[in-house]
């Protein structure tokens, strides 16, 4: 029983949880991610830490309303408790002091990025972050980005705020403008990463992608989150999640991810239906009745 | 190696004894079975228990004793059950053997006890395994396990993974009086046998009781802990003040072939695709959240031919596939799967395509697997394992139409542990190196056994390592020598 310490809403369908997971907090680094399994009968999902704070014991996650658990989840307050977090999985970001990191968050994928740009800065490089997002009110992070920022440029995709375009308009712009860029760590919807790659590979500067890929046990065992990386098999959440964005096969990543649509529009349907009834008892929510932590 | 059946609780004369054919294991029907995830083996009644171990010779110098791993004291636990005392018999078992009612299930006894069976020199051996499972089940329905009742010693010891090796060592120390804690990477204990076993050979009950009878002696379990990435094995045994350590982590990553088309939709690795459905209950979506995909009237296959394959698409023909193939690339004797779980198959109507090998995975051209390009093997010369290796015959290609295909060619080594443990020895393929004796790592203090020392074996081989390991694990926190 991992408890719920905070949880607000930071955008129409993103909420941001502070959890109560000691042994995690001690341990993360920027770019790892822990399993959650919300309640009994859940689903095991990967999440990115946002950051987390070793004295109080705890870890805070962003997520975004998409399907059932990531709704279940929203639906989730203080006091609840999720059954199951594990971690800090997979390999940290590579933090070294490079000189100019562009650091490009798309969506909820800037509350990913965050840490690993609090990080560059912290240990002495040139943070330019780009963040992106449909529109206005989906801009999370901004304040926070900007604090370890040197530079922050925002973007919406129908100009309701900031630039109207993509974070690769304006990265476009960074590099055509003669700027010295040493790195890009682009972190968010697969199509974002790899227009990030794409556009990046003609100029040969070295890009870092955080991929998402559908994981089980996240510790090696399974295999489901194999992606292809320079052609070669290798495991998101024991080799990753973090990947050279120009060896990256998206294709794979994308039809791999769309391997359970079918399954996971009528998980959803199922969920909406649910809730929408009048008899329905919200049961779904975990008692924090159980032992803290993974004491079983 | 003469029978001494004179001072035996057994009045029959030997040649009595081996006149008594082997007692079937009542088992449902095949037809029944393959549609449903209830448990093949129904288990003796207390008649059917007691007339086959009539038929033990209680040989003077057992060989069943000497070829268990955890040395399992057969003759004396089945000399109990001839007598009726099945409750003595079961505590005769957990003197070596705290899991019975799991191996008592899924053991290859043949390998072991009943493979050295006097018995099985004229006619079939002695039926050790279900005896075995016959006496804990009776034991766990009357629900009355002796605790032992032990001084605490004041060391404490970590033991990492739940799996069959770690319970093992969890179990025997917990009644030598240290204090033990088990840390489960997943979220519920039992490893392999939770997440890799089938419900119809091992019910997840049965795992449950056996846990709960470990609660009950004293073991702690704390789950969602990924040593190495949610606490080291120095921080165990430097912050929380762990005297001794014991890694039990067991198969690693899955392998796959490396042949065009694996990263296709409905290419599983077996581990995967088993964790689905016993872990996740992926079978019961969308009561369940955890999806797999729909195999209802689709044709299946496993590459394979181990137990873990076997388990897959006996699991997949449970699930409604149509067409259900085991692709091995050697012969039926080269298998190496459990003798039982081969018959308990070829009843159920898998379909088995031996000495045949994938060489692509083909697809619909959008992401999904359509079927496998296939060529068949003879067998050549021995190759390292010992096993005649089979050679493609030329222009023996041909394509079998499959919707799902789950790999299940072994796995290689988790590297979590060995890469945040310095100073911790592994060999060159990046299992753990130990001691084959005590199961002592190349760090002081810490011990380890089961897969991630040997590569993926078998449950018993696990438990006897860790039965190896508790009892040098003792003998270092009482003596403190290394």
């Amino acid at each position: 029983m991992f408890k719920i310490i905070k949880a607000e809403f930071i955008a129409p369908g993103i909420k941001r949880f502070v959890l109560e997971a000691p042994r995690i907090a001690r341990k993360q680094k920027p770019g790892q991610f822990v399993i959650l399994r919300i309640y009994e009968e859940g689903e095991r999902i990967p999440v990115t830490i946002e950051s987390s704070d070793p004295a109080r014991g705890t870890i805070s996650i962003v997520v975004q309303s998409v399907g059932k658990t990531t709704q279940m989840l929203n639906s989730f307050n203080s006091g609840d408790c999720i059954s199951d977090v594990v971690g800090p999985l997979g390999k940290p970001s590579e933090i070294e002091k490079f000189g100019t990191v562009v650091v490009v968050g798309g969506g909820v994928g800037t509350a990913m990025a965050y840490p690993s740009a609090v990080a560059f800065k912290k240990i002495g490089n040139r943070v330019i972050s780009i963040v992106g997002a449909r529109n206005k009110e989906l801009i999370i992070f901004e304040q926070e980005m900007r604090a370890v920022s040197d530079e922050l440029l925002i973007t919406t995709d129908d100009g309701s705020y900031a630039k109207k375009g993509f974070v690769t308009d304006e990265l476009r712009q960074l590099i055509e403008s003669g700027r010295q860029i040493d790195l890009v760590l682009a972190v968010g919807p697969i199509v974002m990463m790899k227009a990030v790659a794409e556009l990046t590979r003609k100029y040969n500067i070295h890009t870092v992608v955080s991929l998402n890929p559908i994981m089980i046990d996240g510790t090696g065992m399974c295999g489901g989150c194999r992606v292809l990386i320079d052609g070669k098999s290798q495991f998101a959440c024991v080799d990753g999640p973090e990947f050279d964005a120009h060896k990256v096969n998206f294709e794979v990543l994308v039809q791999r991810n769309a391997m359970y649509r079918e399954q996971e529009q009528r998980s959803l349907a199922e969920y909406q239906r649910s809730k929408a009834a009048p008899s329905s008892v919200n049961a779904e929510h975990e008692a924090c009745a159980g032992a803290p932590g993974g004491t079983r | 190696m003469s029978p001494t059946a004179s001072k035996s609780l057994n009045p029959l004369s030997p040649k009595e004894r081996i006149k008594i054919p082997r007692q079937p294991m009542p088992e449902q029907p095949p037809d029944v079975r393959n549609k449903n995830f209830n448990e093949v083996n129904l288990g003796y009644s207390e008649e059917l228990a007691r007339q086959e171990a009539r038929r033990c010779l209680e040989c003077a110098k057992p060989t069943c004793t000497e070829n268990c791993p955890v040395g399992v004291d057969v003759t004396a636990f089945v000399e109990l059950i001839v007598a009726g005392d099945f409750l003595g018999a079961a505590a005769k078992i957990r003197e070596a053997n705290v899991l019975p009612a799991i191996t008592g299930r899924v053991c290859p006894q043949e390998d072991h006890c009943e493979g050295k069976c006097l018995l099985a020199k004229k006619v079939k051996p002695l039926g050790i395994g279900y005896l075995e499972r016959f006496v804990a089940d009776y034991e766990q329905r009357r629900g009355t396990h002796v605790l032992p009742k032990v001084p605490p010693t004041g060391k404490k010891v970590a033991v990492v993974g739940s799996g069959p090796s770690g319970l093992t060592v969890a179990g025997d120390l917990i009644q030598k009086g240290h204090k033990v804690r088990v840390f489960e990477a997943l979220h519920e204990l039992g490893g392999v046998l939770v997440y890799g076993i089938p419900e119809f050979r091992l019910p997840k009950q049965i795992i449950r009781e056996q846990l709960d009878y470990m609660r009950e002696m004293g073991v702690e379990f704390e789950t969602d802990v990924v040593v190495g990435r949610t606490v080291t094995i120095d921080e165990l045994m430097n912050e929380e003040a762990y005297d001794a350590v014991y890694i039990g982590t067991g198969a690693g990553l899955p392998q796959f072939m490396g042949i065009p088309g694996e990263h296709l939709n409905g290419v599983y690795s077996a581990n995967e695709f088993l964790t689905r459905i016993n872990l996740m209950k992926a079978y019961r979506f969308p009561e369940y959240d955890e999806p797999m995909l729909d195999l209802h009237g689709k044709d299946v296959a496993v590459i394979g031919g181990g137990n873990t394959a076997l388990d897959a698409i006996r699991s997949a023909l449970r699930l409604g596939a149509k067409k259900a193939y085991v692709i091995y690339r050697r012969s039926d004797a080269e298998m190496p799967a459990r003798a039982e779980e081969v018959h308990h198959a070829k009843e159920e109507g898998i379909d088995f395509q031996m000495l045949t090998a994938p060489v692509e995975f083909l697809s619909n051209g959008k992401g999904w697997l359509t079927g496998a390009r296939c060529v068949r093997m003879e067998l050549g010369e021995p190759d390292a394992s010992g096993r005649r290796r089979p050679v493609p015959i030329k222009g023996s290609e041909f394509d079998l139409p499959l919707s799902v295909a789950v790999m299940a060619i072994g796995t290689m080594a988790n590297p979590i542990v060995q890469s945040t443990t310095p100073g911790l020895g592994t060999d060159k393929r990046g299992y753990i190196m130990a001691d084959s004796e005590k199961q002592r790592t190349t760090r002081k203090g810490v011990f380890a056994g089961g897969d991630i020392v040997t590569g993926a074996a078998t449950v018993i081989l696990a438990m006897g390592a860790g039965r190896r390991a508790a009892a040098s694990i003792h003998e270092y926190l009482t003596t403190g020598v290394w």
